[in-house]
């Protein structure tokens, strides 16, 4: 039997990995990857503590997690769509039009 | 050094480091395969943990829905230029410094004065054996209105990026 802190200590891990992708990468693509890692780091932490509680809703919460994620790509990826049919980029530190 | 151990820290090692991967290939195809890898990976470790369910979901779903969108995206994107450009952008010293202090604070709490997370004691109740017909029993017995109000999110999403991927926007 594997200590649950093992599987707290990975997702924080994999959260502070795509931590570091969202906030220094230019890319809006790696970007949006980065938060699908962040995503998956919680996803384990709820299953860990699920089975430490040895009841489903954690689970559950990470079923809804996915569901979201997909609901997010599906959007982000078609802003990106818009974003480089106006501006020729997806390069994040160019699109500054709100900004002064 | 039992099997699940060992299983576990293989595991978790090509996770991180594949994730590591992801947020440093140059090119954004690499990156996206070695997402796949990552998201393999911790299927596997829903796997260790008896969450047969959520494997198949995060196989199917992640992997084979969500990847692949990313996937076409990358094809409609042009890329030779990203090639040649710096990957990451002016401000990451000041990036790394936060995420020091966001290391500092998660080591803060996980250590918590040598008593770890300080979990309450482990529930003795037994571990329920079908693992996808709990799941399912919980999700559409208590958690109905969740299940509802995702679907709606999920038809808003579609409606919105059908929208915003439109030849015309106006």
């Amino acid at each position: 039997m594997i200590p649950t802190e093992y599987y707290i200590f990975l997702g924080s891990g994999l959260f502070t990995i795509g931590v570091i992708g969202v906030l220094t990468r230019r890319n809006v693509l790696v970007i949006l990857m980065s938060i699908e890692l962040i995503l998956n780091a919680v996803n384990i932490n709820l299953v860990a503590l699920s089975q430490y509680f040895r009841s489903v809703d954690g689970q559950v919460f990470a079923i809804f997690v996915i569901a979201d994620a997909a609901a997010e790509a599906a959007i982000g990826l078609g802003l990106i769509i818009a974003l480089f049919r106006n501006k020729e980029t997806v390069n994040a530190d160019e699109i500054d039009l709100l900004k002064w | 050094m039992t099997l699940p151990l060992v299983a576990f820290g293989i595991l978790s090692v090509v996770a991180l480091v594949s994730a590591i991967l992801v947020i440093t290939r140059r090119n954004v195809v690499h990156s996206i395969i070695w997402l796949i890898v990552t998201l393999f990976a911790v299927g596997g470790i829903y796997l260790m943990q008896h969450a047969e369910f959520l494997f198949a979901v995060q196989v199917i779903l992640y992997v084979g829905g969500i990847m692949v969108l990313f996937l076409f995206v990358v094809m409609l994107v042009q890329l030779d230029v990203v090639m040649r450009q710096p990957r990451f952008n002016r401000q990451w010293q000041l990036a790394l410094v936060t995420v020091l202090l966001l290391v500092a604070q998660l080591g803060y709490v996980l250590y918590n004065r040598g008593h770890g997370l300080g979990l309450p004691a482990r529930p003795v109740v037994p571990e329920p054996l079908r693992n996808t017909q709990a799941v399912g029993q919980m999700l559409y017995q208590n958690y109905m209105l969740p299940v509802e109000i995702t679907s709606l999110l999920l038809l808003v999403a579609m409606i919105g990026a059908v929208i915003m991927a439109k030849k015309k926007f106006e």
